[in-house]
């Protein structure tokens, strides 16, 4: 009876889990397109429904009636697979994401989080990794030079940041002595890691930037040079989920940087469902600011600021860091 | 070497400040009311001398302008305007059938230079789609309209052409006939 139970609970949290996330990433772009229209003066999309508020009901149906197109040359299996590792991958993550502390319904507890796993902070970083396979498969088996050209950049763009990522996370894992994601959140009930740790938070942002491959670490796209990257020859709904993909991985961008950074659900006056949902919107709606604002790095730049700027700054930081802890201690 | 390299400060200065100037600039835009214009609820009003559909207006009493010239047919470089010429019951020559193929016209305005009688002339509509292009031939009957069009006080035959409206030398700053014999050596 108890494990059917723990079951029926189990699913109801996916559903509920994986239908915030596709929504949320579903009126990403919405808001995506509308923010940058606001930043270039001009409305976004406004037409369809009030204040254009169905228009990502539209492109999905637009994107599901295109035809699929498969070019001759490209390595069938995995050229349909690529996209859903991508989209898969980001959805994923959301497995070890906490949305709040337990609930608790006639007398059972409720964590509102489908796997507290000891090693949550580990899972995202991993499955983060995974999706670069997704974006250089898709490319490599594309049978295109411009797709090649992206995904080699994508891997080795991606590959980089990774270092800078998981790097900028150790001060964190340091501060709270957990991996588990709602243990880093419990520890920052005083005060977020984004003021403790600010140079973990800045390496942090910018190395999360360039692995959600947006401006201005969009290079594996690049429309000017490249056409556009790693999903030139994909089409209607393979295409989308490469990008349900990316905005998929926006919102988990959100979420894991108010958990790590910004005190998740902790918060004066407000709920903590509402606090949370602020810090998981305020990333995407910075980084929609930040395409308005920056151009694309030159591709030296990028790697010359990955390897030799966020990497040495995010090991000193964990010196600086660890040596502070003892002297505290 | 003139130059002095950049500190490392400096251009760490230099660069926060760049980043910084370019997020202001975009956050200002954020809260600029926007420049575009929502078409279909507000349309522009159009320049005077927009070159769009073309119709065939009518002089102040009503009558066709038109006299089937074919002068604005010649002018077309597309060759989109046609008619076939009749005369009317009151000794006017009119177009018995005239034709344009908006499918075909590029709205140069030529016809309009052309007409000598400010028949033909090109309005500001310039949205008007069909689903057919066959639709887009349009007939004499959809041309005419019931105004003057841009000179809606001017009557040709006033100036000139058959005198349909009274006798000899009622034009407009017309002399009268003169007596033939009176001029006799």
């Amino acid at each position: 009876m108890d494990m059917w139970l723990g079951v029926l609970v189990m699913l109801v949290k996916m559903a509920v889990v994986l239908g915030v996330a596709l929504g949320l990433a579903a009126y990403m772009i919405l808001l995506e397109r509308k923010l940058l229209g606001r930043f270039q003066v001009r409305y976004g999309p406004n037409r369809v429904g009030l204040f254009g508020l169905l228009q990502p009901l539209a492109d999905g149906l637009k994107m599901l009636l295109k035809e699929d197109i498969i070019p001759d040359g490209v390595d069938r299996r995995i050229f349909l697979v690529a996209p859903a590792v991508v989209a898969g991958t980001a959805l994923a993550a959301f497995a070890v994401v906490p949305f709040g502390e337990g609930l608790t319904f006639f007398g059972h507890t409720v964590p509102q989080v489908i796997v507290d796993s000891n090693v949550g902070l580990l899972m995202v970083l991993a499955l983060s990794s995974l999706a670069v396979y997704g974006l250089a498969l898709g490319a490599w088996t594309s049978d295109n030079k411009y797709s090649l050209l992206g995904g080699i950049r994508g891997a080795a763009q991606m590959i980089s940041y990774e270092l800078a990522l998981g790097l900028s996370l150790v001060p964190v894992v340091m501060h709270a002595r957990s991996l588990s994601l709602s243990d880093i959140v419990a520890a920052q009930s005083g005060l977020p890691f984004a003021l403790m740790e600010p140079v973990a938070f800045a390496t942090f942002i910018i190395a999360s930037l360039a692995e959600t491959k947006r401006i201005p670490f969009d290079l594996p796209e690049a429309e000017n040079e490249l056409q556009a990257g790693f999903h030139t020859e994909y089409s209607g709904m393979r295409f989308a989920l490469f990008f349900v993909g990316e905005y998929v991985n926006m919102v988990l961008l959100g979420a894991v940087t108010a958990i790590f950074f910004l005190g998740g659900w902790h918060g004066p006056f407000f709920p903590p469902i509402v606090w949370l949902a602020v810090k998981v919107l305020a990333v995407p709606v910075f980084l929609i600011w930040t395409r308005a604002s920056l151009p694309r790095l030159r591709y030296d730049q990028l790697m010359a600021l990955g390897w030799k700027v966020l990497v040495p700054l995010a090991l000193l930081n964990i010196l600086v860091t660890g040596a502070l802890l003892v002297l505290n201690a | 070497m003139a130059d002095k390299k950049p500190s490392l400060v400096g251009e760490i200065v230099e660069g926060a400040t760049g980043l910084i100037g370019s997020y202001a600039a975009t956050l200002t835009h954020l809260f600029r009311k926007p420049v575009t214009e929502q078409y279909p609820e507000y349309k522009r009003p159009m320049p005077e001398r927009t070159r769009g559909r073309i119709i065939l207006t009518r002089s102040p009493d009503g009558k066709e302008r038109c006299v089937a010239c074919y002068l604005c047919s010649g002018a077309c470089p597309v060759n989109c305007i046609s008619m076939q010429s009749e005369e009317g019951p009151d000794g006017r020559r009119q177009a018995a059938w005239f034709r344009i193929n908006f499918a075909r016209c590029i709205y140069c305005g030529l016809c309009e230079e052309a007409c000598p009688t400010l028949a033909l002339q090109l309005t500001a509509e310039f949205a008007f789609c069909k689903d057919d292009i066959a639709d887009f031939v349009y007939e004499k009957e959809q041309l005419l309209v019931d105004h003057g069009g841009r000179h809606p006080d001017y009557d040709f035959y006033a100036h000139a052409g058959v005198a349909a409206g009274g006798p000899k030398g009622s034009h407009i700053g017309e002399d009268d006939p003169v007596d033939v014999k009176s001029i006799l050596p």
